[in-house]
């Protein structure tokens, strides 16, 4: 499995990479890619929109289900990865290149992991 | 409830299938490969599926085609030894039990094949209609079924089975056809809308055929699918599924299966409660012509107006796109519509389109 030590992660399977102190990229995990399977489509957040730590902010369709990805972090969404709407399939091929969304104005974060301490919970999973 | 292993648990571990539990069984819904390569290699080249948890039931003497045209709604009076034959089975307000197909061994000797997750009802159901002489037996624990399906199934097979031992009709089968060795019951029969066969041999067989047929598609591109794949090629080629497109609830003129309703037959369960019914639903094809995923029971609307429920629904690898079936208001089924699906609180416009989705060229 496919974790990099740069990001910090949640427990609900999303990576965060902080730009600055309060303006980071989120996306999924290996590990969530792997359970969900293939990738066909992501309802993208709006710009502009709020996300609030540990809420849904978007969904993502496999061809066996939808799932839920709940944001890391409070903020508001700055920037959206557009190139998901039409190649859903990037989430699969490289998680940690095809990012969601990137929020700014940080208030708050998830308890969030460094790489080994996410390993070992996935471990555990 | 603990969930029974199929004779090829083992193998679906050793090839690193993903385990769920499903109507009763742990059953790979995946490989490493993934539905979407599973789906295209059967729609391009070939797939080998354990549908172990399919049951077979056997009925057999004098009375057995009588019990089966009373039991069955589709006509099983003039079938030819090794013909298959398909059929819902009604209840008496004429909802559907299950759905099934029908091996004729011959006159008086028939083997019936019923859904995993209805096995129990459909038993308890069939041993309390029998009438005259016949003998009823449950084999569904004693058998293990495979289904080897796509454009090189034939050439895969033909490694293994003397070329008079295939079945070269669609819906028809050879009773005792030796693959490699095996006893099997041998029919070009499936799930996917793809050229294929369906293998039924003794469970203590099955990890051998499992590795034989595997061997012989080596170098012909076939790969192990899951159930997965198998319900995605089945809602691409638009067959009906129990639980989804039936139920007890949906008749089968409702649900697009009135070609497997005999009304002429003198008499059938079910055939009182459906004489002079017209359906009010019906079963439609949608292409979601915007952006997202249709799934099941998702209320369907037109113009606002709720008018029916989604059925199956997915993305399809080999169409492309979105896709699902639907009951809705026969007022409102005709091909062209464009209707709207609510998607978690999302109206996504959809199309009602042509069913099948695909059919093989």
């Amino acid at each position: 499995m496919n974790i990099p030590a740069n990001l910090k992660y949640s427990k609900s399977h999303e990576w965060v990479e902080f730009l600055t102190d309060t303006c980071a990229r989120v996306g999924i995990t290996d590990f969530a890619q792997s359970q969900m399977g293939d990738i066909v489509y992501i309802n993208l957040p709006l710009e502009g929109a709020d996300v609030v730590c540990g809420e849904s902010f978007t969904d993502i369709e496999s061809v066996k289900a939808v799932s839920d990805v709940f944001s890391p972090v409070s903020g508001c969404v700055s920037n959206v990865n557009g190139a998901l709407d039409d190649a859903p399939e990037q989430m699969n091929q490289s998680p940690y290149e095809a990012w969601i969304c990137e929020v700014q104005g940080i208030s708050a974060t998830e308890e969030l992991m460094d790489a080994a301490a996410y390993q070992a919970f996935i471990e555990e999973q | 409830m603990m969930e029974k292993k199929t004779p090829l648990y083992d193998a679906h571990v050793a090839l690193h299938g993903k385990i769920v539990p499903f109507a009763g069984f742990l059953l790979p819904v995946q490989y490493p490969s993934g539905v979407i390569a599973e789906h295209m290699a059967v729609r391009t080249k070939a797939g080998l599926f354990d549908v172990s948890h399919m049951g077979e039931v056997m009925y057999e003497g004098p009375d057995a085609l009588r019990n089966l045209n009373m039991l069955l709604s589709n006509d099983f009076t003039n079938m030819v030894d090794g013909q298959v034959r398909y059929s819902p089975m009604l209840n008496e307000q004429g909802g559907i039990v299950d759905d099934l197909i029908v091996y004729r061994h011959h006159q008086d000797k028939y083997m019936v094949v019923i859904n995993a997750g209805n096995c129990e009802k459909d038993v308890a159901w069939m041993r309390s209609k029998l009438f005259g002489d016949v003998q009823f037996t449950d084999l569904s624990d004693s058998l293990c079924e495979l289904a080897l399906q796509g454009p090189n199934a034939k050439a895969i097979l033909s490694k293994l089975v003397s070329p008079e031992q295939m079945p070269t009709k669609y819906y028809h089968f050879v009773p005792e056809a030796d693959v490699g060795g095996i006893r099997c019951v041998l029919s070009r029969t499936g799930y996917t809308g793809e050229h294929g066969y369906e293998l039924y041999a003794s469970a203590e067989d099955a990890p051998r055929l499992w590795a034989m047929l595997m061997e012989a598609g080596e170098a012909l591109e076939l790969i192990p699918c899951g159930l997965g794949a198998r319900d995605t090629l089945r809602l691409e080629a638009s067959m009906p599924l129990y639980g989804h497109e039936m139920d007890d609830e949906i008749s089968p003129l409702e649900t697009g299966l009135s070609w497997a309703v005999k009304m002429d037959k003198p008499d059938f369960i079910g055939k009182q409660a459906l004489a002079g019914h017209t359906p009010l639903r019906a079963r439609v094809g949608l292409k979601v012509t915007g952006k997202g995923i249709v799934r099941e029971h998702q209320d369907v609307y037109l113009d606002g107006v709720k008018i029916g429920q989604t059925t199956s629904g997915t993305h399809l690898p080999h169409l492309g796109g979105a896709y699902a079936m639907a009951l809705i208001d026969s007022a409102h089924a005709e091909q062209g519509t464009t209707l709207e699906v609510d998607v978690r609180g999302r109206r996504i416009p959809v199309e009602i389109v042509a069913l099948p989705f695909y059919k093989r060229g």
